[in-house]
């Protein structure tokens, strides 16, 4: 899979409320690759995030996901989506969430059991999501995404609020699936993460910062940390505006 | 995947899947359950107290009633829950999921449906057994009646659900929407008798038509020409307003 590219934007442009919010937005996430999509709030990534799969009304621009363009109907089942805030019914059960989505995405139902234990859920599967904590909701909200194991996963800062010992075990789960050719794009605004992806999508201000490999980003910018490199490209920027 | 050939408007395997989901969240929720079964009940006795005097009033209203009361809460319970699948983000999950749209409305639908007749059933009961309803027609026709009226008024509210954004919104239209159709659906003065233009009004609203093929079998045994007209034109508004909540329904939004 070497050198294709899973989701490819082309000059994307988006405006919300009246402002731009994406900028003339290109960039390209390789296919099995992990793909970590970093910016300040209000940068940009849960715009770039909806416009990926297809829910976000653009201006301008293309998106193409797997050859075919960002909403298409046949991506409907090739995409696992989380959005940012937990988007899961808070009166059903953890169960009943999963088998709902399960039978919509076309997953077996033998999924469930699955993505319920990859979240590490299992002693919670029938309690209602009302009475979960908020790392546990977001949980439910992951599971519902690995169900009917989408080539690609779109996953909109899927471990805020979570632990040190359960964001890494995510974490070798997102490892485990790239391994197996999944496609991952996760945004987050937690910088130690970004050195667990294997490429870097930097968003400021609706424009593409910088891409490219953590090891690469940090050689260019003479640092030896993330974060460090992104103030650094901060300052640069700055000062070539000036 | 059973998508239908050409269309693939709707699959019955996701829309069963939806209206097993919405039943189970009102499985889970069992003061509406009981707010839904007893109040239409409660209010149906209030009436049939208020006429103690007067049973041909009764007879004539309570009907109507068994119309009415399935609309406006159908109308209401489906535009708060829809407002809640948008607010939730659950809405924006199924659309990028391979739902059709149709799926999810129709969803809705049976599942407020299958609440509707068991409502319908218990407060006709009651009006007939406990409260002395006396009318010529069958109760198996007042509940086909009360069912369109509810699927009616679920459609209604899933249309509504559209153009509201707060909660707040959608709760104003009840008191927006149905309650002017209450006014001048014949409940308060006969259809024929308000001045011309209220009639005109009346006979464009989806209320009247309920409420008009009520009182027609009610007072009618069998089905009668009259009564199947209504339905025609219950049936053309319950789809009418789903395909405009399709339509209204958009998978890309700002
Ligand atoms: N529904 C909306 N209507 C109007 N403007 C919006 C809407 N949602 C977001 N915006 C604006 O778009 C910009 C980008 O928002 P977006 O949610 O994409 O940022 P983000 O990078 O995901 O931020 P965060 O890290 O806080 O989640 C923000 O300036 C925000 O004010
Ligand atoms: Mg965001």
């Amino acid at each position: 899979m070497e050198g294709t590219s899973a989701v490819v934007v082309d000059q994307l442009t988006v405006h919300r409320g009246g402002n731009v919010v994406l900028d003339s937005v290109t960039c390209q996430v390789a296919a099995g690759s992990i793909t970590g999509l970093l910016g300040p709030s209000g940068s940009g990534k849960s715009t770039l995030i909806r416009s990926i799969v297809g829910v976000q009304r653009v201006s301008s621009g293309t998106v193409q996901v797997l050859g075919k363009p960002a909403g298409s109907k046949s991506l409907r089942s090739l995409i696992g989506y989380v959005t940012q805030a937990p988007s899961v019914y808070a009166d059903l059960s953890v169960r009943e969430n999963l088998r709902y989505f399960a039978a919509i995405m076309g997953a077996s139902p033998s999924d469930v059991d699955g993505a319920i234990l990859a979240v590490g859920l299992k002693d919670k599967s029938v309690a209602l999501v009302s009475r979960l904590s908020g790392g546990q909701r977001t949980r439910v909200s992951l599971a519902a995404a690995l169900l009917g194991s989408p080539p690609v996963l779109v996953l909109d800062e899927p471990t805020v609020g979570l632990d040190p010992v359960l964001r890494r075990d995510l974490w070798e789960m997102f490892h485990e699936l790239a391994g197996r050719g999944t496609t991952l794009l996760v945004s987050s605004h937690v910088m130690d993460e970004a050195d667990r992806c294997s490429d870097l999508l930097l968003l400021r201000e609706g424009k593409v910062m910088a891409q490219g490999a953590p090891v690469a980003i940090r050689d260019r910018t003479n640092t030896h940390d993330l974060e460090s490199a992104f103030l650094a490209l901060i300052d640069s920027e700055e000062a070539m505006a000036r | 995947m059973t998508v239908i050939p050409g269309g693939g408007l709707m699959n019955p395997r996701m829309t069963f899947a939806t209206a097993g989901r919405v039943l189970a969240q009102l499985r889970h929720d069992h003061r509406t359950i009981a707010l839904l079964l007893v109040v239409p009940c409660l209010l149906i006795a209030l009436l049939a107290w208020v006429f103690d005097g007067q049973p041909a009033v009764f007879d004539r209203i309570g009907p109507l009633l068994l119309a009415i009361f399935p609309l406006v809460v159908m109308f209401i319970v489906t535009s708060v829950a829809m407002l809640r699948e948008r607010t939730s983000g659950t809405l924006e999950r199924l659309l990028a999921m391979p739902l059709n749209k149709l799926d999810l409305l129709l969803g809705y639908a049976l599942a407020f449906g299958i609440l509707a007749v068991v409502q319908s059933g218990l407060a006709t009961a009651v009006s007939l057994w406990l409260l002395g309803l006396d009318i010529a027609g069958s109760a198996g026709w007042l509940l086909v009646t009360a069912l369109l009226a509810a699927l009616l008024g679920t459609a209604l509210g899933l249309l509504a659900s559209a153009f509201a954004q707060t909660e707040f919104q959608a709760v104003q239209f009840m008191p927006a929407l149905v309650l002017p159709q209450l006014l001048l659906c014949g409940l308060f003065v006969p259809r024929e008798a308000m001045h011309s233009v209220l009639e005109a009004i009346s006979d464009v609203l989806p209320l009247s038509y309920a409420v008009d093929a009520m009182a027609e079998v009610a007072t009618s045994s069998g089905l009668s020409g009259q009564a199947t007209r209504d339905y025609a034109v219950l049936a053309a508004f319950i789809i009418g307003a789903l395909a405009l909540g399709a339509a209204t329904l958009r998978r890309r939004t700002a």
